[in-house]
């Protein structure tokens, strides 16, 4: 490995670290956020150094994305004054036995990390390459993640279904929405158009490199908290149909082919040979306009209106 | 040292960090925040785990992708836990008419 490898990687590790430190002991929650922002941005560049594009993608979308923005919603709700310092923000008592049993779960870490980074088995990824034939898609992550695992996948559009109720029930008060900013709404209509296109692109090339469903998905929920903070977007509620068809979709459309090819064919989600492929496209897509529609419910979603 | 290993120790060093920051953060916020930056620290250790060999190994970059996706569910319900307790423990403090 040639030496500016390895400096890229010691600088970017060093970087990561110390911007998780500034995070974590951030004075104010506000700065904390913006930190954990860009913390997830850079873990994003890692995800490429690594080899994992389409881990890049979904985190450069997700991770630092959506979570943020999230982030700064929930601090909008708090009613504590964003840039105070908090100077009570960390117990002081604790820090000691806190920071020992910190220092010794990190201990028993490194003990049983060690000495795995020398490949032992190749585990999976045999029983991977010998079967992406007929897989139906040509990426290796697409066929694990909506042919071989295709079970986690489903139960994962469910556990993301269940968040929403969750957050739902707990509706506290009606998003506040200032008045867009001129710029912001001139650069959203430019924005808006190319995040669908990219998010197209994505769902599309996912079957055969890096990209797919949830980085799509992604993509296309902050196109529409982009429109909806602009006031382009009407208000985003779980009582509308249209909505809720969209929500379920993704799973509704998973289920049926799962019970179908039960029912008809070789199993739960075998799916039969020459139609794999379409199959694989068509649940990629109703979960695409899913994930899209309850990552925006998640982020500007209106409580419902109470019937007097 | 391997790159692998190096990426390793990264990971063992953020779930640590985010452990401790979990343990003595006072506001809700700031420790879903840290539980999030040990989340991050598991991908870590898991793609760089995936990296060992010349391929990429797919089963784990699946897996993290739903990780991610796991994540960003569990802290849109943590959120909105936290600030719907606030708004209650602010309810319950006034005095009642």
């Amino acid at each position: 490995m040639a030496l500016t490898d390895w400096v890229f990687d010691g600088v970017l590790g060093l970087l990561v670290v110390v911007l998780a430190v500034a995070v974590l002991y951030a004075r104010t929650l506000y700065a904390s956020i913006v930190l954990f922002i860009a913390f997830g941005l850079l873990l994003a560049v890692v995800w490429a150094r690594l080899g994992a594009a389409d881990l890049a993608l979904a985190e450069a979308a997700i991770g630092a994305g959506l979570t943020g923005a999230l982030l700064l919603a929930a601090l909008a709700q708090t009613s504590t004054t964003p840039f105070a310092e908090q100077r009570s923000a960390h117990w002081t008592r604790q820090r000691w036995p806190a920071t020992g049993l910190a220092l010794l779960v990190g201990v028993l870490l490194v003990r049983s990390l060690v000495g795995l980074d020398r490949m032992a088995e190749p585990g999976l990824m045999d029983a991977v390459t010998q079967n992406m034939a007929d897989a139906g898609v040509g990426h290796p992550v697409t066929a694990v993640l909506l042919n071989f695992r295709a079970w986690d996948t489903l139960l994962e559009l469910v556990v993301l279904l269940l968040a929403l109720l969750g957050v739902r029930q707990l509706a506290t008060k009606p998003l506040v929405i200032a008045a867009p900013w001129a710029l912001l709404e001139a650069w959203s209509r430019i924005l808006a158009p190319l995040a669908v296109l990219v998010g197209g692109y994505l769902l599309w090339r996912g079957s055969n490199y890096p990209g797919g469903a949830f980085q799509s998905g992604a993509l296309l929920a902050a196109a529409a908290v982009v429109l909806r903070l602009n006031h382009l977007l009407p208000p985003v509620r779980w009582s509308s149909w249209g909505v809720r068809i969209l929500v379920l979709l993704g799973v509704a459309v998973f289920l049926t082919v799962a019970i179908f090819t039960h029912w008809l064919g070789a199993g739960w989600l075998n799916y039969p040979l020459p139609f794999n492929g379409l199959l694989i496209l068509l649940i990629e897509i109703a979960a695409t306009v899913s994930i899209a529609t309850t990552l925006t419910l998640l982020v500007v979603g209106e409580p419902d209106e109470v019937r007097a | 040292m391997t790159p692998v290993m190096f990426w390793l120790g990264i990971g063992i060093v953020l779930f640590v960090l985010g452990l401790h920051g979990v343990l003595l953060a006072r506001q809700a916020i700031r420790r879903i925040i840290a539980i999030n930056i040990m989340g991050s620290g598991v991908f870590l250790v898991m793609v760089a785990l995936a990296a060992r060999g010349e391929a990429r190994d797919p089963v784990l970059h699946a897996l993290v992708v739903t990780g991610l996706v796991v994540a960003v569910s569990a802290t849109a319900f943590a959120l909105r836990l936290a600030t719907a307790a606030q708004a209650g423990d602010k309810k319950a403090s006034e005095p009642k008419a």
